[in-house]
């Protein structure tokens, strides 16, 4: 898993505040600006770049993380708002020894990702309706559904269809 | 024998990086004390500047320099042309940063650089221009009448560029023909819309004097040859690369936006990395776009249904510049006669300025409003004529013994005369009457009408071009310590799985594992010869040149196992990164020949042992090499394609209507295709089901709409609808695989092919479902639930 730089901030710029967060199980404090975008804390502050960001206001999910164990965008959030949450980023899905998570494993098995700048947004998506739902709905509109937060321009989403009907059949039969 | 792989549907290699948010792309990559760009854009889409204020920004904190055209130095130009062409006279490029004038919303004025991307937004909002705005026009029907306001003074009219190209003898033809359908269509503006805005960084390392450029781009070598020439440095000394790119679809090929010159001239002047990574805004408002055509299209026929003449006149929006020449217009009116024999052709078009982003290839470039327009023609043909829409394509269908099938007079996007190469034409539309269940659509038809819904089917063939040249290369060397086989090549991907299936290209010739081969690409650094993607020639241009590549390679490999086992050069054979002995249990590693190709003079391991000058395996009485001779295991070799390789397939839909909501819904939609060889299926699927939602997405959704005064008034995705997995259906494919004559691997390009005939297809499927409603025709796109909702209560459409 890739480490969360704690350098002191290069960043933090005009008026400031301290956040405190969990960041995929390890502690982080740091001083933050006040206008700095939760996405940009994550990619630029903390250095977990496999957040990404493609629109900046709230459509296309790019930047989709996993807050409280819920799915958020973090584009449309402020660092100073993220003071006491548990967020989790793309770089916590894999396991320990670097090996992919159900989800990951689907989506390389069904080609559902072509240049892959959407693909966490997805991924991040998808684990967090996995651990909230008992049931997903496996038909192909209960999946359109589940992902119709996300864009993605490359595949036209029908490997990604068949990625997550894959992987929560197979989690499924696990429980 | 190793199993072959070409052909085999391959995993990635590339995507366990990317599934773990490891990917690279530019705004990720760890520059230490990275500056950040922010650019004045012009808020009027035609107007005077007459000041540019830049004192009070130039004192904000943390900003450290401010571009203006005037101390850019010998930047103040206009950027070059790059695809000249005779029609155009004195074509318009843009400046780099604007001088005296701005041409559309959007355009660059001012460059800021600051230690952070808020900061330098802020001192850019600071910056203060003095605009005297001027009329425009739009749209380009009116912008070529002469009292329209002019966007370039020097260019009346707003034509930029005029070209008719002739076929056979149009005029004998037509005045021969029984029938004539006449039909106006128009498509609509979109733009690609990469997930992945684009970006630029740059760092220029004063002792070794190498400017780096991490650039999201399709074309990094054009880019370093453009940075070169454009600032006066050697070749060598620029390296440009393209790490992971979310997506390009085109807009990323043209070179160079302003970002892309200045963001390296600010690094060079200040001596530490910089960088600029576009919002989403700015990608609408400033980064190129395509589409907007108007055909008149007319064909002439015998009573009986075959077309002996195409007369097609078209306005192609270019936006305010035409840098990327007539490209686009002339994929179009060389693609007009799409897949039918059509002897005849006159073809026309009219490029035309309008004050707006400037118009480069996206992903279809031009086929898409070509298909629309012959298809939606033979459609109405067909209902003119009383011939069903099946058969009025097969009586003009090229037929399989008519290959190679010259368009003579018609002069391609990479200037050589029009040939269609190879194909099953009859075969695809069989399959696709088959597949879509033709014969039981007219009961389908009339079921879902006694229940209140409107069922119609939609049908378009379309053809594509692809494989341009002028050329790519390939370079590949077996590495003498792990075996494991690197190639490079020179153009870049953005998700199209270039390292996998140039990697089974590879695996087969050289007997290795896929994983085994690492592909390099989009580095100027590790390789410079070549191009750019685009035109749907990766698999076909570079996939080429790396095959005869790995053909020279492997002969070496086979020529010094031979000789390590001594055995006969036949009796070798490649497999499990292993040359083998022929029905025999001998073998040596393919890192120990590399090794023991490479005479040493240290023995830094076992293998190399064997490689030292002293070693009997080197046998050499003379020098360790021979004249003429080179070490290790490594070849470069080139392809060249001797014309465009047309691929081709049909689409058919059935789509339905609802009568409250307006929505069209796509009941089943399947489609047949043909590129040739097939290198990974899997790929191939992906890359046409992508192509297919970005057509469903032009044929339903998008368009960049421009407000009278040349403003984009849904320049971000709440307002320009991309669709979400809810509205892009199943697709059902089929292939055909005629291999092409004209390469070695018999591949055909496949990056465009989806959105190519998308469009047609469903005006096609609606103008069948809603007849009875005064018979409407959809011959415009976006085909937007208003529009239905104006067909269904008013009982006509455009
Ligand atoms: S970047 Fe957050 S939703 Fe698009
Ligand atoms: S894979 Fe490229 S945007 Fe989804």
């Amino acid at each position: 898993m890739k480490m969360i730089r704690n350098l002191p901030s290069a960043n933090s710029f005009g008026q400031t505040s301290k956040v405190s967060l969990t960041v995929n199980g390890t502690n982080v404090e740091k001083e933050v600006s006040v206008r700095m975008l939760l996405s940009d804390f994550i990619r630029h502050e903390l250095g977990l770049t496999g957040t990404h960001v493609g629109c900046e206001h709230g459509i296309c999910g790019a930047c989709t993380v996993i807050i409280d164990g819920k799915s958020s965008r973090s584009c449309t959030l402020l660092a100073v708002q993220a003071d006491g949450i548990d967020l989790r980023t793309i770089e916590s899905v894999a396991n320990k020894d670097g090996s992919l998570h159900p989800i990951q494993e689907a989506f390389h098995e069904c080609h559902a990702l072509q240049c892959g700048y959407c693909t966490p947004g997805f991924i991040m998506n998808i684990v967090s309706e996995f651990e909230n739902n008992e049931k997903i709905d496996t038909t192909d509109e209960g999946i359109r559904e589940l992902i119709a937060g996300n864009l993605c321009r490359c595949t036209g989403y029908a490997n990604i269809i068949e990625a997550v009907r894959d992987a929560a059949e197979k989690l499924q039969k696990k429980r | 024998m190793s199993t072959r792989s070409f052909g085999t549907r391959v995993k990635r290699n590339v995507d366990p990086k990317l599934l773990k948010g490891e990917g690279s792309f530019i705004d990720d990559l760890d520059l230490p004390g990275v500056l950040h760009a922010a650019f004045v854009r012009s808020p009027f889409a035609r107007a005077k500047i007459k000041s540019v204020d830049t004192d009070y920004a130039r004192s904000m904190d943390g900003v450290m320099a401010i571009y203006t055209c005037d101390n850019i130095g010998n930047l103040d130009m206009e950027l070059p042309l790059l695809i000249p062409h005779d029609c155009m006279n004195d074509a318009r490029t843009q400046r780099t940063l604007a001088r005296d004038d701005v041409y559309h919303v959007g355009q660059a004025i001012v460059m800021v650089v600051a230690i952070n991307r808020y900061l330098a937004e802020d001192a850019a909002l600071m910056v203060d221009v003095d605009y005297e705005p001027m009329d425009v026009e739009v749209d380009i029907e009116k912008a070529i009448l002469p009292d329209a306001p002019l966007v370039h003074p020097t260019h009346p009219g707003n034509i930029a560029a005029d070209l008719t190209q002739i076929s056979g003898d149009p005029e004998s033809a037509f005045a021969r023909a029984e029938h004539v359908t006449k039909i106006r269509v128009e498509v609509e503006r979109s733009t690609a819309a990469p997930m992945e805005t684009r970006s630029v960084a740059a760092y220029y390392d004063k002792i070794s004097g190498v400017l780096t450029v991490w650039d999201g781009t399709q074309a990094p070598l054009t880019v370093r040859g453009g940075l070169a020439s454009i600032f006066e440095i050697d070749e060598d000394k620029v390296r440009v690369i393209a790490p992971d790119v979310g997506g390009g679809f085109g807009q990323k090929v043209m070179f160079p936006h302003p970002d892309e010159l200045l963001v390296p001239l600010a690094a060079m002047e200040l001596g530490m990395p910089v960088k600029y990574i576009e919002d989403r805004r700015e990608n609408f408002i400033s980064s190129n776009q395509e589409r907007k055509q108007i055909h008149h299209i007319e064909l002439y026929a015998t009573k009986d249904g075959d077309v002996i003449g195409l007369k097609d006149f078209f306005l192609h929006d270019t936006g305010a510049f035409i840098p990327y020449g007539i490209a686009i217009a002339q994929v179009a009116s060389t693609s007009i006669a799409g897949p039918y024999r059509i002897p005849n052709i006159h073809v026309q078009f009219q490029a035309v300025y309008t004050p707006t982003v400037t118009i480069t290839p996206y992903r279809g470039c031009g086929r898409p409003q070509a298909c629309f327009a012959v298809e939606r023609a033979m459609d109405q043909l067909a209902e003119d004529l009383g011939i069903d829409r099946f058969e009025i394509r097969r009586k003009n269908l090229i037929s399989d013994d008519q290959f190679p099938y010259p368009r003579e007079g018609l002069i391609f996007a990479d200037g050589l005369p029009v040939t269609m190469d190879s194909g099953q034409y009859f075969k695809a539309l069989d399959l696709i009457e088959e597949k879509i269940d033709v014969r039981n659509f007219p009961r389908m038809q009339e079921e879902a009408r006694s229940q209140g819904k409107f069922l119609g089917l939609g049908l378009a063939y379309y053809v594509e071009g692809t494989g341009l040249g002028p050329y790519e290369g390939g370079h590949i060397k077996i590495h003498p310590i792990t075996g494991k086989v690197y190639v490079n090549t020179g153009l870049s991907g953005q998700g199209q799985g270039h390292d996998t299936v140039f990697a089974q290209i590879v695996a087969d010739q050289l007997g290795v594992n896929v994983e085994d081969v690492i592909l390099t690409e989009g580095d100027s650094g590790a390789y410079d010869w070549g191009v750019a993607t685009f035109a749907s020639r990766a698999a076909v241009v570079s996939g080429n040149a790396i095959h005869k590549t790995a053909l020279i390679v492997r002969k070496k490999t086979i020529k010094a196992a031979a000789n390590m086992l001594e055995v006969d050069e036949d009796e070798i054979e490649l497999r499990d990164g292993h040359a083998w002995v022929s029905n025999s249990n001998r073998s040596v590693s393919l890192a120990a020949v590399a090794t023991a190709t490479n005479p040493l003079r240290y023995a830094f391991n076992e293998a190399a042992k064997a490689a030292t000058q002293f070693a009997p395996a080197s046998r050499h009485d003379g020098p360790a090499l021979d004249e003429g001779q080179a070490p290790g295991l490594e070849a470069t070799d080139y392809y060249s394609p001797p014309a465009a390789t047309w691929a081709y397939g049909v689409h058919a839909a059935i789509v339905e209507v609802d009568e409250i909501t307006c929505e069209t819904k796509i009941k089943k939609y399947a489609l047949v295709h043909d590129c040739g060889n097939m290198i990974n299926p899997t790929i191939v699927e992906g890359q046409v089901m992508g192509g297919v939602a970005q057509g469903i997405a032009g044929a339903m959704y998008e368009k960049v709409e421009f407000d009278d005064d040349g403003n984009i008034s849904n320049a971000n995705f709440v307002d320009f609808v991309i669709p979400y997995a809810t509205e892009i259906p199943k697709v059902e494919m089929y292939h055909l695989e005629t291999p092409t004559p004209l390469n070695p691997l018999g591949v055909k390009g496949v990056g465009e092919a989806g959105c190519i005939a998308t469009a047609a297809t469903i005006a096609s499927g609606l103008t069948d479902a809603l007849r009875e409603f005064g018979n409407p025709k959809f011959r415009s796109t976006p085909i937007t639930p208003s529009m239905i909702h104006e067909v269904l209560s008013s009982g006509s459409s455009g």
